[in-house]
């Protein structure tokens, strides 16, 4: 189970991430990423900081839009991951694939810098 | 230690598995990194049988065992009706393969066998029965 929160700020969406995602909840991760994708928004944070925990499902939606991200000149920042859930990531090697930063600060920084 | 579990084939329960995972391994003082890792790969085992083999039916089973035969030696058993789902005939697609595809799936494959230290199958009785090993 995983619940979803959309908000911004300043010209940032931020998408929080709070319980679980696996191949049952994944889905929710990729309509959140399409609503903000198609709503035009050109930063997109997506805070992990109550993420307790992500399968290879939640990973593939992350991947399934790097592509789609470069095409559009849209830069997404994921940041606040726990341990166990920065793990999952880097036993893939996928911390070279996406950005991820400590807290909403560097994450917001980077995508600013990105994007200019 | 021996451990047992049955559950049907829907993703829903995706979650139960892992509870039951992880109580077991923190009942055996298991650090709390190898156990995500281990949940990890046992939940991507169950949904790819469950989504492949059993299309999500939650009519089927599943029976999920957990042993030590020695002190630092894990075993987990998958073990359901006949189904044949051998990731070790999976060739794991590449990253690039993977964000070029815009694939959702093909990753968990690629992090059981990373997590895993023996991967093996067997059928008795008309059962199939996936058998997962790690050392700690």
């Amino acid at each position: 189970m995983v619940q979803i929160k959309r908000l911004q700020e300043a010209d940032a969406e931020i998408i929080a991430l709070i319980g679980e995602i696996d191949a049952s909840s994944s889905i929710d991760l990729d309509l959140a990423i399409a609503k903000s994708v198609g709503e035009g928004f050109k930063k997109i944070l997506v805070d992990c900081h109550a993420l307790e925990y992500i399968s290879s499902a939640g990973l593939g939606v992350f991947m399934s839009y790097i592509e789609e991200l470069r095409e559009k000149n849209i830069y997404m920042v994921l940041f606040g991951l726990k341990e166990k859930v920065a793990n999952t990531f880097e036993i893939l090697g996928l911390a070279g694939l996406l950005h991820i930063r400590e807290n909403k600060m560097e994450a917001l920084k980077l995508a600013h810098e990105l994007s200019v | 230690m021996n451990y047992r579990y049955n559950i049907g084939c829907s993703l829903a329960n995706l979650k139960g598995i892992r509870d039951f995972v992880r109580k077991a391994l923190y009942e055996n003082q298991v650090p709390e990194m190898q156990v995500s890792a281990i949940v990890l790969a046992l939940d991507e085992m169950c949904s790819n049988l469950m989504i492949h083999a059993h299309h999500c039916d939650p009519n089927h089973t599943l029976e999920l065992k957990i042993d030590r035969p020695s002190n630092n030696e894990y075993i987990f058993e998958i073990i359901d009706d006949g189904s044949v789902f051998d990731i070790n005939r999976f060739a794991e697609p590449t990253m690039e393969n993977l964000v070029h595809e815009k694939r959702k799936g093909g990753l968990g494959i690629r992090l059981v066998k990373s997590i895993m230290d023996r991967i093996e199958y067997r059928t008795e009785a008309g059962k199939s029965i996936c058998r997962l090993t790690k050392m700690i």
